[in-house]
């Protein structure tokens, strides 16, 4: 197995487990503090143990607000990270993720469509937000499968972005003032929608679907020489072009359903695992999945926290903190890189 | 000693870009243990003719007869990859990598075309590739830091360990195609390459393609030559039978003089103007 190590200024497996610690910490450090905080060493007895006098609001917050919210957090972290190596490992370009393909904001157009259309409620929401980003992802396919190479499903991305926001800009026009507010938050990003019956269907959804990305790490390696290259050994291009969108897209649709659009995780937790352990996809995959549910998880943390008791949208968070912090990494690339 | 299916071959091949034909019905054959080299001025074809062994082109059908490219007996055309993958390897003429890897994680990508190999087996396969490819000094290094010799003789050693891995479970030849493989090698290097590939025809029952400028490289290194002009191969023979003055006139258009070899008794030495 050292030979696998090679260079790497970090092996995979004590990254994996660093990475793995951070997380079950940043948890229940997102399970204790809040508006209303509750001491870590409350938290078994709440879970598990006998209820104390007074202890039933807690537990409520607990249990039915915090928990599937961090547990939500982490499945979505895992799940726009995974689906960003996918895509560039796919697309050959560090850039490329969900978002450039047109799949997030297809989603985002149908969310928005149902929002401003019809009365709502969360189930008309997510379905079209899921039918958004099937359409984006059949046009993408069509598009690019008309063009040799990657250059077709970029361009398409390009045209079906440009739809999908101009009809976004039509609907916020028409929409009235609570609606708009709706919009707003969730065109920004929030987990706010996150409950356990919410997590009870995402959860295992994304997860299967996650365990399915992880065992094609030889095929992503693969195309990291090029389409022609990975045909050569043994690939069917074309199944497996059509495969991991169609997986990326039903990931993602779903999730962007519920969470509206988080960006930047899904762009820059794979360029720093990457600059940390390569680009072998057998570790980047999982560590980036593990780095992605850490990052959203304090991110929630800093949403819920920074304007107590009211919160920030989680994308305007993610944003705020990643754009500079990418912008840095792009910076010093051409130092550090070598 | 060899079936008539234990070959592959290209038959009438004709490929056109547009109106104008690139392959006009070009024929090619290479059995295990044999190096063949593809030459011919720029334009004749020799790329065509190797994407079309490679599967990654195919050429105009059959309107009658037996058009097509067959690989130990079967259609190339009804061939799955991940089959041809097993029987027949690639190496691109411009190798490249969209984010880093190890060299050995590059070299080891070989070996993905066969599931049943164990880590084990592919570690002693890597050693083995990385000394023939003389790149074991650089199996820790990162390829994206290499320079492009070094690129291109990491690619080499990863289309060795295809071709070598499970060898012996499977008796049939296998095939290498190679393009333009010792472009951008230095002279010791361009021997070094070469010989390994000669070494790897003869004792891995390997038949090699290889498009190559350096006629003299190939007069050396090949057991045959293939010469390729506007689209059809014009004569295909050991070196000392196809390169005459007369044939290398009228495929490149200049001056050639043709003499005996001073080193290698019997090969020819092609002096160009």
């Amino acid at each position: 197995m050292n030979t696998m190590v090679g260079t790497r200024k970090f092996a995979p497996r004590p990254v994996l487990v660093t990475l793995a610690i951070a997380l079950i910490l940043a948890g229940l450090a997102a399970s204790s503090s809040g508006a209303v905080s509750i001491p870590w060493s409350n938290l078994p007895r709440l879970l598990w143990g006998q209820a104390a006098p007074g202890d039933a609001m807690l537990q409520n917050i607990l249990v039915d607000i915090r928990l599937p919210r961090v547990l939500f957090s982490v499945v979505a972290g895992a799940a726009l990270a995974a689906s960003g190596v996918t895509m560039q490992a796919l697309f050959r370009n560090p850039l490329a993720e969900p978002g450039l393909v047109g799949i997030s904001s297809g989603a985002a157009a149908g969310a928005v469509l149902a929002i401003v259309m019809t009365m709502g409620g969360f189930f008309v929401v997510a379905s079209m937000a899921f039918a958004g980003s099937l359409l984006a992802t059949y046009l993408a396919y069509v598009v690019g499968s008309r063009y040799r190479g990657v250059a077709g499903l970029l361009l398409a991305g390009i045209a079906i972005n440009t739809i999908a926001s101009s009809v976004i800009g039509v609907l916020t026009y028409l929409a009235d003032d609570a609606q708009l507010r709706d919009l707003t938050f969730w065109i920004l990003g929030s987990l706010a929608g996150a409950d356990w019956s919410t997590l009870a269907w995402i959860g295992p959804w994304t997860l299967l679907l996650l365990a399915y990305l992880l065992v094609q790490w030889r095929v992503l390696n693969a195309l990291l020489l090029g389409e022609r290259e990975a045909a050569h050994l043994g690939f069917d291009l074309a199944a497996v072009r059509r495969r991991l969108i169609a997986v990326t897209a039903l990931i993602v649709g779903p999730m962007v359903a519920v969470t509206g659009g988080i960006g930047f995780v899904g762009l820059v937790v794979p360029h720093v695992v990457r600059m940390v352990l390569g680009a072998h996809h057998r570790y980047l995959l999982p560590a980036s999945m593990v780095a992605g549910a850490l990052l959203l998880t304090l991110a929630d943390l800093a949403s819920r926290l920074v304007v107590s008791p009211a919160e920030l949208p989680i994308g305007l968070v993610t944003s705020l903190v990643g754009g500079p912090f990418f912008f840095w990494l792009l910076m010093r690339g051409r130092t550090a890189a070598r | 000693m060899e079936s008539a299916t234990d070959m592959f071959s290209a038959f009438d091949i004709r490929v056109s870009r547009g109106r104008r034909p690139v392959l006009g019905g070009a024929t090619l054959q290479v059995r295990p243990g044999e190096v063949v080299a593809l030459l011919g001025a720029n334009g004749a074809g020799k790329s065509t003719l190797l994407s079309v062994l490679a599967g990654e082109l195919r050429g105009e059908a059959a309107v009658h007869g037996k058009r097509g490219v067959m690989l130990n007996g079967c259609d190339l055309a009804k061939l799955d990859v991940a089959a041809q993958a097993r029987s027949r390897t690639v190496l691109p003429q411009k190798p490249s990598l969209a984010f880093d890897l190890d060299v050995t994680e590059v070299v080891a990508m070989g070996a993905y075309p066969f599931p049943g190999l164990s880590q084990d087996d592919i570690d002693i396969l890597s050693r083995r590739v990385l000394d023939k490819a003389d790149i074991s000094h650089l199996a820790a290094r990162r390829y994206l830091e290499l320079s492009g010799g070094e690129q291109q003789r990491v690619q080499f050693a990863r289309v060795m360990l295809q071709i070598l891995a499970e060898r012996q479970a499977d008796p049939r030849g296998r095939y290498m195609l190679l393009d333009e493989p010792t472009a951008s090698l230095d002279p010791q290097h361009q021997q070094l390459l070469l010989g390994v590939v000669r070494e790897l025809a003869l004792t891995g029952r390997i038949g090699v393609v290889l498009v190559i400028h350096d006629v003299n490289l190939a007069a050396l290194w090949s057991d045959r030559i293939a010469l390729l002009s506007d689209g059809v191969v014009v004569a295909c023979d050991t070196p000392e039978n196809v390169l005459t003055p007369e044939s290398l006139r009228r495929v490149y258009g200049v001056a050639v003089h043709v003499m005996a070899h001073p080193r290698q008794p019997g090969k020819p030495l092609v002096v160009f103007g």
